[in-house]
């Protein structure tokens, strides 16, 4: 089935070869340094690390930007985790636009809701867990994608072939499960396997003040549920990927400082129907102190209804977050926030900075840390993980 | 019709009374100019910014823009970043409205995530440069009020000076005044005075070239900020006007496919 669909995929942009408008080549190549606080949980574990990633994009569009082409290629070398050393293709699409409708065929990504602690509403792509344990990263998805741009708002079709597997860090690999993930083993509750077909509709559109998304997605779920099993005389667990219905909303208000944020999802298929909610407030204050500095507060309540047994670790917790934008030269940001649990006070603390250095160079500085970790919350397996990051980029 | 029969009025007292009231001998100007400007259905250009520090360290960004005119109401804007590279492909969407807020969103490629953000920023630096938001978003008449203050020459042609007033209170600005040249209504300098009543940047225009046989833009936009010695240089190229752009073109959408 795949292999029908890329060839499908080649035919379509096989315009691309004759013709006569220029493709560009951009991308960045960086090397991150990552030290660990703590020894290891587990003595196979690895301490501190080198890393180094590169992402590439090639575009071209001919036909007056009406037909694009985009291949947009990652790759990461990992010093200690064989596991998180991968490729992955973000992008290989084509794309036609007309007045009122718009086709993409192929690898691509796409982002759905508001919320800024976690996306419980964003579903079309897998999180490239092993790049970023804030799932923040995504894997390229293959897909049919129809935009429908009507004056009541825009409808998306989307077909979704090729089921993407989450990355895992292996055993070597820090911030993972205490038991280590056996990533080759996955289970799938549909008789195909991975080769289902999802599908997903979207309807989204700007009112005044407001903007709105309804969206239901049909399908191989993206986050697995764990089962202990023994692999090779070892304790591991298997993901198991069931198939889902979920239908999420989210919503936005934004009015005058306040941004108010809603996301809502329903899904069932992994055990009973449950419910899921992020929302809360990111007020702004421009130009703190007479200088150009603007700071934003966010507040955020998460909310799962199947509480200790929840997925996440984020079914009763607050989010506390600040972000500065210096509004300077080197576009110098910085975002600290705390997730707190309020039932057991468990914590996780992150810092996010960045700045531009000349014009090409840019460094991004990430912590994280778990403190005051409950024995029944989920986060302990992370909890002798507390790091700091700094990664230096060149962009081309 | 209403606003060509009101300047008929207008220009009646202009030319008739030398003493007509520096309000409302302010606010026709304004209009006058507006109206020029009126019917260029839709632009595009590309902008370079050179910002400078006071210690002479440069750092450039490229841009384009494309602009469509909003009959009743303000413009809509679409800005796509092309350097530095790291914010490559970021895009700003915009629509202005003559009252009220405008409607922002705000495209992170990386992510592939538009953002709806507040427009209350106003005051605030335009990618780190010496532009506040409202220096460079479009200029509505109603946005301000307005006194005639004199006549003076600007380099060597003829200019009305007039002194406008923000009506919003969210403005970084006190007053701004403005040189008017006589000819063609264009601007050809702007003193910014911050919100203690003091001078903090200087606004030139340089390179006026006619498109359509009406509309003037200029090449070059220099800005001064009085109090750090920062500068930034706005140098625009490739001005085309009537290129077909329609609404579709300012939509989440092609905000998210702007290249």
């Amino acid at each position: 089935m795949l292999s029908r669909f890329f060839f499908v995929c080649v035919l379509f942009s096989s315009p691309l070869v004759v013709s006569a408008a220029d493709g560009e080549w951009s991308g960045y190549i960086a090397t991150e340094w990552r030290v660990f606080l703590d020894l290891p949980t587990a003595p196979e574990q690895h301490g501190d690390n080198v890393s180094l990633s590169a992402q590439a994009e090639y575009y071209r569009e001919w036909n007056a930007g009406k037909q694009s082409f985009r291949f947009t290629p990652f790759l990461r070398i990992d010093g200690r985790d064989s596991q998180r050393s991968h490729i992955d293709i973000r992008e290989l699409n084509w794309t036609m636009v007309h007045d009122t409708w718009e086709f993409t065929a192929g690898i691509a990504k796409v982002f759905w809701g508001v919320t800024e602690s976690q996306h419980l509403v964003d579903i079309i792509n897998q999180t490239d867990l092993i790049e970023s344990a804030d799932g923040e990263e995504k894997l390229g998805q293959s897909m049919l994608k129809l935009s429908l741009t009507r004056d009541w708002g825009d409808i998306d079709l989307f077909v979704l072939p090729g089921f993407r597997e989450r990355t895992f860090p292996s055993r070597v690999g820090r911030l993972r499960t205490q038991t280590a993930v056996a990533v080759n083993n996955a289970e799938y509750a549909s008789s195909q396997g991975r080769d289902h077909i999802d599908a997903a509709i979207r309807w989204s559109h700007s009112l005044g003040d407001w903007d709105v998304g309804l969206s239901h997605f049909s399908g191989t779920s993206r986050d697995p549920r764990f089962r202990a099993a023994v692999d090779k005389g070892r304790t591991v667990v298997i993901p198991i990927y069931e198939t889902i219905d979920q239908t999420g909303v989210d919503l936005q208000a934004t009015k005058d400082d306040w941004l108010w944020k809603l996301e809502v999802i329903s899904r069932s298929g992994q055990g009973e129907r449950y419910t899921a909610a992020t929302g809360g407030f990111e007020y702004s204050l421009y130009g703190i102190n007479e200088s150009a500095v603007d700071l934003g507060l966010i507040v955020e309540y998460l909310f799962d209804d199947r509480d200790e047994l929840a997925l996440t670790p984020f079914e009763d917790d607050l989010f506390l977050g600040a972000r500065l934008a210096f509004n300077d030269e080197a576009s110098s940001e910085l975002l600290a926030g705390m997730i707190v649990d309020l039932e057991n006070g468990s914590r996780v603390m992150s810092v996010e900075a960045s700045r531009r250095i000349g014009d090409d160079w840019k460094v991004n500085l990430e912590a994280r840390f778990f403190s005051n970790i409950a024995s029944q919350d989920s986060l302990l397996n992370f909890e002798n993980d507390d790091f700091v990051q700094m990664e230096l980029a060149w962009y081309f | 019709m209403k606003l060509s029969n009101l300047f008929v009025v207008g220009l009646v007292f202009v030319s008739s009374l030398a003493s007509a009231n520096p309000q409302q001998k302010g606010l026709e100007i304004a209009i006058e100019a507006d109206k020029r400007e009126t019917g260029f259905g839709d632009t595009t250009a590309n902008m370079t910014m050179l910002l400078k520090n006071r210690h002479g360290g440069e750092s450039s960004r490229y841009i384009r823009l494309r602009t469509l005119e909003v009959d009743g109401d303000g413009d809509k804007s679409m800005s796509i970043f092309d350097r530095p590279r790291d914010v490559k492909g970021t895009a700003f969407l915009s629509y202005t409205h003559k009252t009220g807020s405008d409607d922002q969103w705000l495209y992170l490629p990386a992510l592939k995530r538009v953002k709806r953000i507040s427009s209350r920023n106003k005051s605030g630096s335009f990618m780190g440069s010496e532009f506040a938001y409202e220096d460079i978003s479009s200029q509505e008449v109603e946005k301000y009020t307005y006194k005639y203050v004199k006549d003076e020459s600007c380099g060597d042609i003829e200019c009305f000076v007039i002194e406008r007033d923000p009506v919003d209170e969210l403005s970084g600005y006190t007053r701004q005044v403005v040189w008017i040249d006589k000819n063609e209504y264009r601007p050809q300098k702007i003193d910014f005075y911050d919100r203690k009543n003091s001078l903090l940047k200087t606004l030139s225009y340089k390179g006026y070239q006619q498109y359509l046989g009406k509309y003037w833009r200029a090449d070059e936009m220099y800005m001064k900020n009085h109090q750090t010695g920062k500068t930034t240089l706005l140098s625009w190229t490739n001005y085309k006007f009537a290129t077909g752009l329609t609404k579709r073109d300012f939509d989440r959408n092609s905000l998210k496919r702007a290249r």
